[in-house]
């Protein structure tokens, strides 16, 4: 079932001279075990949209069914909504609190009402997926490097065994290794435990590379709501809303432009390899 | 509640309010307040709410925006109301048990009320109307006197002028903070006062954390710009006073006299 938004409107400062919109009648489904891309410029409404998600802000018109239920009924069940729908924000590293890891990727789990022992095992097993091994238990989470902070971050969300995993650009700031590592991880993340995952990015290669559907916003509004290979064909419309494709789209198009016959479609690095050879008449073995 | 902080919130508008120099303004506002401690009678108190609202008209500041700063203030009124109301001596209105309201504690806890309020209008009317900048060059410029007998005016000027600076800024971070821990299925609702109190570490330390993160960033930042302290710092716009603040600071002066004199009106 997943989750539906329905005509989604979000208006900030209602009613004063600096009312503006952040999200303006957004509808679309997130499937079960999907992984989609939400594309958008800087102040594109991304970040306020997913928040509706799991019920932290409140749509001014419009809502949000999770499992065919309306988050925003009046005794839906917010809090266990929560944990269902895990939400990293951007920078999740600095809701770090407590005292040792170990404690700090708890507090989702033991919010949820589960018992000691629940919580350790949901929280140690969640530390293995992001990666951080047991001598990380007990080191305060306050000298570990930035990427190993995100990732206790990310596996504090990840503890509460949500069936939905919102990203708020989980890539932000890291360094191009750290970058690939971290989108792995989600990729891995979203194999393993088969979670629906929703990717807030502005980088049109991460979204080539994982996402089966990609989402584009422009001004709160939701423009594009296709797979990667449809979107990817708007080439000018994403150039005039200040995005762009993938590098290799262009190269496609620049060859095709060029006179070779070669299908633009293609966005991952080994197709667009062997599609190179294929030109020069060769198998791309070897 | 965070966003009912409104001292210390510029309103971005262009008008007459907004174009004066800050110190008409900072000399504006502590006439306006040293006014409402000069008069005690109804004729002070109209002629102090028409001076009021003749300032928030010419503002073009949203009046719902002007008395959100109140609501920080509330139980302080209520305090002060109810302690004028029920222990000040004169003739007896009503009693209830061993509390009894007596007319002039009536008349005196409304005078309190108004003048609390205005208060209140007033100095948010002065900061919705100046950068947190303009006002404390401002006040350095005002003040300066004060540093011939060794008080760093600068310093306690810049230091102000960043914690101003920083209201929103750290108000945004709290709520941010507050969303993701709410994201963590964090509970600051129900409870106790202990389980309240507890919910809070959650927000206070990450809080904190960005604090001297903050902190720390804008001092380097301050430093790899050869800050050094006021000592020999010129300004790219000096404050000059124009036509407008010289009609202000007349305007200004009449009201006060005319305040001084309403004192004997009554």
């Amino acid at each position: 079932m997943g989750i539906e938004v329905r005509n989604l409107s979000h208006i900030y400062n209602k009613g004063t001279p600096m009312e503006a919109y952040a999200v303006k009648n957004v509808s679309f489904t997130l499937e079960d075990g999907s992984f989609t891309a939400l594309i958008g410029h800087t102040g594109s409404g991304k970040s306020t949209l997913i928040q509706h998600l799991n019920g932290l802000e409140q749509p001014t018109a419009g809502t949000v069914l999770y499992n065919g239920e309306d988050i925003f009924g009046k005794d839906y069940d917010l809090r266990g909504l929560r944990g269902r729908v895990g939400l990293v924000f951007q920078y999740p590293e600095y809701q770090l609190f407590e005292e040792t890891v170990l404690k700090d990727v708890m507090f989702g789990p033991s919010n949820l009402g589960l018992g000691e022992e629940e919580c350790r095992s949901r929280a140690e097993a969640a530390l293995q997926s992001t990666g951080l091994g047991p001598d990380y238990y007990d080191r305060s989470p306050f000298e570990l490097s930035g990427g190993e902070k995100r990732r206790a971050a990310i596996a504090g969300i990840l503890a509460m065994e949500p069936e939905v995993l919102v990203l708020d650009e989980p890539a932000a700031g890291l360094d191009p290794k750290g970058r690939d590592e971290m989108l792995g991880l989600v990729s891995s993340i979203h194999r393993e435990r088969n979670m629906a995952v929703l990717l807030v990015s502005h980088n049109m290669e991460e979204a080539a590379e994982y996402a089966d559907r990609i989402l584009v916003m422009n001004n709160g509004e939701l423009i594009y709501n296709d797979t990667p290979k449809e979107v990817f064909r708007h080439v000018k419309e994403l150039e005039a809303m200040g995005l762009s494709v993938p590098e290799l789209t262009y190269l496609m198009h620049d060859l095709k432009a060029a006179g070779f016959d070669v299908d633009t479609d293609i966005t991952g690095l080994e197709d667009a390899r062997t599609e190179i050879l294929r030109l020069f008449g060769m198998t791309g073995k070897g | 509640m965070l966003k009912d902080i409104t001292l210390g919130q510029y309103y971005p508008a262009d008008s007459i309010l907004h174009r004066l120099d800050p110190r008409t303004k900072l000399a504006g506002t502590m006439i306006f307040l040293i006014s409402l401690f000069i008069t005690s009678s109804a004729a002070g108190y109209v002629l102090a709410t028409a001076a009021l609202a003749g300032c928030i008209k010419m503002s073009r500041v949203p009046f719902g925006f002007i008395t959100r700063g109140l609501k920080a203030v509330f139980i302080l009124l209520m305090i002060s109301v109810s302690f004028n109301m029920f222990f000040t001596d004169g003739t007896v209105l009503l009693r209830i048990g061993l509390l009894k309201i007596t007319a002039e504690g009536l008349k005196l806890s409304g005078f309190m009320a108004l003048r609390l309020i205005y208060l209140v209008i007033g100095s948010s009317l002065m900061t919705l109307t100046t950068t947190p900048t303009q006002l404390t060059d401002g006040l350095e410029r005002s003040l300066g006197f004060l540093g011939r007998v060794g008080i760093p005016v600068h310093d306690i000027a810049m230091m102000m002028s960043i914690a101003l600076r920083f209201i929103p800024i750290l108000t945004e971070e709290t709520d941010k903070i507050i969303k993701a821990q709410k994201a963590r299925g964090a509970d600051f609702e129900t409870g106790g006062l202990i389980r309240k109190a507890k919910a809070m570490i959650p927000i206070l330390v990450p809080l904190f954390i960005a604090a001297f993160r903050r902190a720390a960033d804008l001092a380097l930042a301050m430093e790899a710009r050869c800050y050094n302290g006021g000592e020999g710092r010129t300004k790219m716009k000096p404050l000059v006073y124009a036509h407008r603040d010289r009609a202000a600071y007349i305007a200004m002066v009449l009201y006060l006299l005319l305040m001084t004199a309403s004192r004997f009106w009554a």
